[in-house]
C-alpha cells in the first residue's frame, strides 16, 4: 500500500491517545486493561509500518514478540483481577485506594 | 488520491470508530467486541502492508484468544455494568486536556519537525511477510528471544494458576 | 670560667666535701632509724658525724700547711646560663678552714654535752619522744654552717646563710608548744626568723648588686674584678657593702637587728651556746673578713661598719647590767662582744677579728654549758625537793612558778656544783679578760687596733669592756657565792661527765687559746695573711693592755662591793637599783626596744594586714566583687541565656523546623490520594513533559 508512512504513524499516535484516555478515564479495571490492549497494539501498528517502509522484517518479528507476550500479561493480569473482585466484589479501580496517604 | 490511500482513510476512520467507541460504551462486553473489530480491522491494514503472517497471528491470537480471555472474564465477574457514583470528577477533563497535549505533539513531530520519512515505498517481493521468512528469521537470529518468550509463556501460565488458586475450602 | 679554679689539686683537698656530708648522713641516720634505736644511738651518731667533720677538716689544715694558697674543689655544677656560673664548690683556703676547726671542734664538744643535757630536758618538759629530732636538727646545723663557711660563690654562701637561719628556728623553737602562754617559744623562734629574714634581704641585694656590677658571684673573681678591674664605682662598692652589712647586722645581731638574739633563749641551752655564741652569729662577721677586699675599698661602709659595731657592745654591755635571767646576761654578752668583732672588721683589723671570734666561740660556749649545767642541776634540785616542774607550780598555760634560770633563784653555788664553778669562773674571766685567758690576747689586739685607727671606737669599746667585766662578776657573785636562795638551790647536785668533760675542754681550750695569735710571734696573722689581702701585724701596745686589765680590775672590785661583801639575801631587791635608780630601769628593760619596734613596725604592719585581710581581701573582694558582681552576673547571663535564648530561639528554631516539615509533609500527603488512576495520570504527564523536553531543548 503506498500510503506515506507518517499517515500510518499518525494514526498508531491517535490510537494510543485514545489508549491513554481509556486508562485514564475508565474505572472499570477489565477496560482499563482493554485500552492497554489498544495502546500496546498501536505501538504494533508503528512498527509493521517501518517494516514496510524500510524493508525490514524484524519490525515484523518484534510485532510477533509484542503479541506473544502481551498474551502472556494478559493471562496474568486477568488473573490478578480475579482475585482482586474475589476480595473486594468490585472491579471498580476507585476502590482500590486503601493506599491513600 | 490514489486507491491505496482512500481504502486507508477508510480503515482508518473504522478503527478510530471502534476505538472510541470501545472507549465511550457503558457495556463492558460491548468494549470488548468493539475492540475485537478493531483488531480485526487493523489486521486488515497489517495485510495491506505486506505482513501477512502477522495479521494472521493478530487475529488468532489478539482477536481469537485474548478477547475471548477477556470476555470470559467479564462474564465470570459479571462486570458488564457500569460503576456507579462519582470520584474523580475533575481527571476526566483533564486526561483529555492532556490527551489533547499528546496528540498536539505527535502532531507536531510528524508535520512540523519533516523528518525523511518516505512518501513513497518501494515495492517488495511476495515473499516479504509470508510465514515462511518470518520463520528464518525467528528460528535463526531470534532463536534465543523465541525459546524465552515460550518460557515466558510458560510462567505466565503457572503464576496465573496460582494468583487465582484458592486455598482449602473454607467455610464462608 | 673563673680565673684561679685549682680544682681538686692535692689528694687531701678533695676530701673536703666529707666536711658536709657528714652531718648530713648523721642526720639522714637518725631521722630513718634514730626512733627505733634508743637515745644512746642518736647521740652517739649526731657526735660522731661531727667529729668525723672535724678530723677531716684537720686533714684540710694538714694540706694547707703544704700549700697555703688553698683550693677550690668542685663537688658539682649548679647554675650555668649564659655568663653566670655558679658551682657547688668549696673554697679551702686558711680562712675557711679557720672557720671549719673552730665550728667542728666546738660544735663536736656541744654534741656530747647535749647527749646528758636533752636526756634531762626531755623529761624536765615531759616529751622524750623528740630527742632524735633535736640532733637531727643540730646535724642540719653544723651541715649548713660548713656549707656557708666553705663556699667559693655568693649564692651557695646564702644556702648556708638560709639554712642556718632555718635551724635557729627550728632550734629556737624546739618546745613549740611551752613558753608564757604556750606560745612563747614558737614567737621567739618566729621572732628570730623574720628579723633575720630583714638582714637576708640586705644580702639579696648585695648578691645582685655584684652579679650586676660583676657580672660574676665567685668570690675569686669578684675581688679580682674589684681591685684590678674598672668596673665597679666606689657608689656602687659602697651600696653593695652597706647591703652586707645590714645581712650582718640581721645574722650577728648587731644594731638594728640584735632584737631576736635575747629572745632566742628560750631554746634549750645547747642551742644557745652552739648557734647563738659561736656559729652562726660569727657569720656575720665572717662574711665581712671574707669580702675585706669589698670593705677596704669603700672606707665609707666600714666606718659605718666600725660605728655600728662599737655602738652596739657598749649598749648591749650596758643592758647586761640589768639582766636577771642567767641566760640572758650571756646574751647581752654575745652582742655586745660581737660588737667587738664587728667592729674589729670595721676599721680594718680582719685578723684581730677573727681572733676573738674563735676565742669567743670557745668561753662564751663554756659559759653557756655551764649556765646549762647550772639550771639542769638547779632542776635536779627542784625535783628532789618535792615540787616536779609539772606539779604543784603548774598552771594551764604551762608557766612554771619557779623559775630555775632566774638567778635571784640561785646563789651558794659554789660548793654544791664545784666543776661547774670553776669552768665558769675560767669563762668569766676569760670573757672579762684577764691576762694570760684567751680573751684578754684577742680583746686586746681589737683594742690596741681600735687605739692607733679610730679613738672613738676605742674609747666605747673600753667602756664596753668595763660593762663586761662587772656584769660577768655580778652574775658569778649572785650565782656562785652567797646562801641558796630557794629549795632549789639548796638541793642542786653536780652533773654526771658527759656534761662536765666538755665543760673541761672547753675550758682548756679558753685557757690556752691565746696562744692562737700572742703578739710577737703571730701565728694566726701569718696564717690568714695567705688569704687576707692587707693583713698586717698589730703592734703590741703595751699602754692599752695594761689599761684595759687595770680597768677590768677594777670593775671586778666595784662587783664585788655591791654583791661580794654582803650576799644577796632571799627576797631581796638587787642593790643596782638604789645605786643607778632609773637607769637601772632603763638597762633591765632593756632600752624599751622591743617595745618600740612593736609600736612604729609591727602594731602597723599587723594592722595593715589585718586591713588588706579582712577589708580588701574579704569585704570588698569577696563579698562584694566575688558574689556580687561576678556571681550574679554570672547567674544573670546563665538565666538569660536560658530563658532569653535557649527558649525561644533555640527550641523555637528546633520546633519550628520541626513545625515546617509537618505541614510540609501533610501537604505534600494530598499527593497520595490513593487512586490508581491519578498515578496514572502523573505518568502520562510526566510523559508529556518528557516529551516535550526532548522535543524543545
Amino acid at each position: 500500500m503506498n500510503v506515506p508512512t507518517s499517515y500510518l504513524l499518525a494514526l498508531s499516535g491517535v490510537l494510543f491517545v485514545i489508549g491513554a484516555m481509556g486508562v485514564l478515564t475508565r474505572r472499570n479495571a477489565i477496560v482499563i486493561f482493554m485500552s492497554i490492549e489498544l495502546m500496546l497494539n498501536s505501538a504494533n501498528l508503528a512498527f509493521i509500518a517501518f517494516a514496510r517502509s524500510f524493508v525490514d522484517l524484524q519490525g515484523q518479528v518484534m510485532v510477533f514478540f509484542v503479541i506473544a507476550v502481551a498474551a502472556a500479561e494478559v493471562a496474568v493480569g486477568l488473573a490478578l483481577i480475579v482475585s482482586i473482585f474475589r476480595t473486594k466484589q468490585s472491579i471498580d479501580v476507585d476502590q482500590i485506594s486503601s493506599l491513600k496517604g | 488520491m490514489t486507491q491505496d490511500l482512500i481504502l486507508f482513510i477508510i480503515l482508518a476512520v473504522i478503527v478510530i470508530i471502534t476505538a472510541v467507541s470501545m472507549l465511550l460504551s457503558r457495556n463492558a462486553v460491548y468494549s470488548a467486541m468493539f475492540l475485537v473489530l478493531n483488531f480485526i480491522t487493523v489486521a486488515v491494514i497489517y495485510l495491506l502492508l505486506n505482513a501477512a503472517f502477522i495479521a494472521m497471528v493478530q487475529v488468532t491470537v489478539y482477536a481469537g484468544a485474548i478477547m475471548v480471555l477477556f470476555l470470559f472474564v467479564i462474564m465470570l465477574l459479571g462486570a458488564e455494568k457500569a460503576a456507579k457514583g462519582e470520584s474523580l470528577s475533575w481527571q476526566p477533563p483533564l486526561a483529555i486536556l492532556l490527551g489533547g497535549a499528546l496528540l498536539m505533539e505527535f502532531a507536531y513531530i510528524l508535520f512540523v519537525r519533516q523528518t525523511d520519512l518516505i512518501s513513497s515505498v518501494e515495492s517488495v517481493t511476495k515473499k516479504f511477510g509470508s510465514p515462511e521468512s518470518i520463520g528464518d528469521l525467528l528460528f535463526d537470529r531470534y532463536l534465543v528471544p523465541f525459546e524465552i518468550t515460550s518460557i515466558l509463556l510458560l510462567v505466565a501460565m503457572i503464576g496465573a494458576i496460582i494468583i487465582t488458586h484458592r486455598g482449602k475450602k473454607e467455610p464462608q | 670560667m673563673n680565673l684561679s679554679e685549682v680544682a681538686q689539686s692535692g689528694g687531701l683537698f678533695s676530701y673536703a666535701p666529707l666536711i658536709i656530708a657528714f652531718p648530713i648522713l648523721g642526720l639522714l641516720i637518725n631521722m630513718i632509724f634514730g626512733r627505733r634505736l634508743g637515745e644512746r644511738f642518736v647521740g652517739i651518731t649526731a657526735s660522731s658525724a661531727v667529729v668525723l667533720s672535724f678530723i677531716v677538716a684537720i686533714l684540710q689544715f694538714i694540706a694547707l700547711l703544704g700549700e697555703p694558697e688553698g683550693a677550690q674543689v668542685m663537688m658539682a655544677d649548679w647554675i650555668t646560663i649564659g655568663s653566670l656560673s655558679v658551682p657547688w664548690a668549696l673554697k679551702v683556703d686558711s680562712l675557711s678552714v679557720t672557720m671549719i676547726l673552730m665550728v667542728t671542734g666546738v660544735s663536736a664538744l656541744i654534741h656530747i654535752y647535749a647527749i646528758g643535757y636533752m636526756h634531762d630536758d626531755v623529761r624536765f618538759q615531759g616529751d622524750p619522744g623528740r630527742f632524735a629530732r633535736f640532733f637531727i636538727f643540730f646535724n642540719l646545723f653544723v651541715a649548713a654552717m660548713m656549707v656557708l663557711v666553705s663556699a667559693n660563690n655568693y649564692l651557695m654562701m646564702f644556702v648556708g646563710w638560709e639554712g642556718v637561719g632555718l635551724c635557729s628556728y627550728l632550734l629556737i623553737g624546739f618546745w613549740y608548744e611551752k613558753g608564757e602562754g604556750g606560745i612563747a617559744n614558737a614567737i621567739a623562734g618566729k621572732k628570730a626568723f623574720v628579723v633575720n629574714r630583714i638582714g637576708d634581704f640586705g644580702f639579696l641585694i648585695a648578691m645582685f648588686l655584684i652579679f650586676w656590677t660583676f657580672g660574676t658571684l665567685q668570690f675569686e673573681e669578684v675581688f679580682h674584678l674589684a681591685e684590678h678591674g674598672e668596673v665597679a664605682s666606689l657608689g656602687m662598692l659602697t651600696a653593695i657593702t652597706l647591703f652586707m652589712l645590714l645581712g650582718v647586722t640581721g645574722k650577728s645581731a648587731q644594731i638594728p637587728l640584735f632584737v631576736w638574739l635575747p629572745d632566742a633563749m628560750a631554746g634549750p641551752t645547747p642551742v644557745s651556746a652552739l648557734i647563738h655564741a659561736a656559729t652562726m652569729v660569727t657569720a656575720g662577721i665572717y662574711l665581712i673578713v671574707r669580702n675585706n677586699v669589698l670593705f677596704g675599698l669603700a672606707h665609707t661602709s666600714s666606718d659605718v661598719v666600725a660605728i655600728i659595731g662599737a655602738v652596739t657592745a657598749f649598749v648591749a654591755a650596758t643592758i647586761a647590767v640589768g639582766q636577771f635571767d642567767i641566760k640572758r646576761v650571756l646574751a647581752y654578752s654575745t652582742i655586745s662582744q660581737l660588737g667587738f668583732m664587728v667592729a674589729a672588721a670595721g676599721i680594718g683589723a680582719y685578723v684581730a677579728a677573727i681572733f676573738h671570734l674563735v676565742t669567743h666561740a670557745f668561753f662564751k660556749a663554756l659559759l653557756f654549758l655551764s649556765a646549762g649545767s647550772v639550771i639542769v642541776g638547779l632542776e635536779h634540785g627542784l625535783h628532789d625537793s618535792g615540787h616536779h616542774g609539772e606539779g604543784d607550780h603548774h598552771d594551764e598555760d604551762g608557766h612554771h612558778d619557779f623559775d630555775p634560770n632566774d638567778m635571784r633563784n640561785m646563789g651558794g653555788l659554789r660548793t654544791k656544783m664545784k666543776t661547774t664553778f670553776l669552768v665558769y669562773l675560767v669563762g668569766a674571766l676569760a670573757l672579762t679578760g684577764i691576762p694570760p685567758l684567751a680573751g684578754f690576747f684577742s680583746k686586746d689586739e681589737i683594742l690596741a687596733d681600735a687605739n692607733q685607727e679610730f679613738m672613738a671606737i676605742y674609747i666605747l669599746l673600753a667602756i664596753a669592756a668595763i660593762f663586761t667585766a662587772f656584769y660577768m662578776g655580778r652574775q658569778v657573785l649572785m650565782v656562785f657565792f652567797g646562801d641558796p636562795r630557794s629549795d632549789a638551790a639548796k638541793r642542786a647536785r653536780e652533773n654526771p661527765p658527759v656534761m662536765t668533760l666538755p665543760l673541761i675542754g672547753l675550758a682548756i681550750l679558753a685557757v690556752v687559746g691565746g696562744g692562737l695569735n700572742l703578739p710577737g710571734i703571730h701565728s694566726l696573722t701569718d696564717w690568714l695573711e695567705h688569704t687576707l689581702a692587707h693583713v698586717h701585724a698589730t703592734e703590741f701596745n703595751l699602754f692599752v693592755a695594761v689599761l684595759s686589765t687595770v680597768l677590768a680590775l677594777i670593775a671586778i672590785w666595784i662587783a664585788w662591793t655591791v654583791y661580794g661583801r654582803r650576799f644577796l639575801q632571799e627576797g631581796q631587791p638587787d642593790p643596782l637599783r638604789k645605786i643607778l635608780g632609773p637607769l637601772f630601769t632603763v638597762f633591765e628593760n632593756k632600752y624599751w626596744v622591743d617595745e618600740f619596734y612593736d609600736l612604729i613596725i609591727v602594731r602597723p604592719y599587723v594592722s595593715l594586714a589585718a586591713f588588706f585581710a579582712d577589708v580588701i581581701d574579704w569585704r570588698f573582694w569577696h563579698d562584694w566583687f566575688h558574689d556580687t558582681i561576678i556571681a550574679r552576673s554570672f547567674r544573670g547571663t546563665a538565666r538569660w541565656l536560658a530563658e532569653g535564648f535557649d527558649l525561644p530561639v533555640i527550641d523555637g528554631a528546633a520546633n519550628g523546623l520541626a513545625n515546617v516539615v509537618k505541614s510540609f509533609s501533610t501537604r505534600l500527603r494530598a499527593l497520595q490520594t490513593g487512586y490508581v488512576r491519578n498515578y496514572a495520570l502523573s505518568l502520562f504527564v510526566g510523559l508529556i513533559l518528557v516529551l516535550s523536553y526532548i522535543l524543545f531543548r
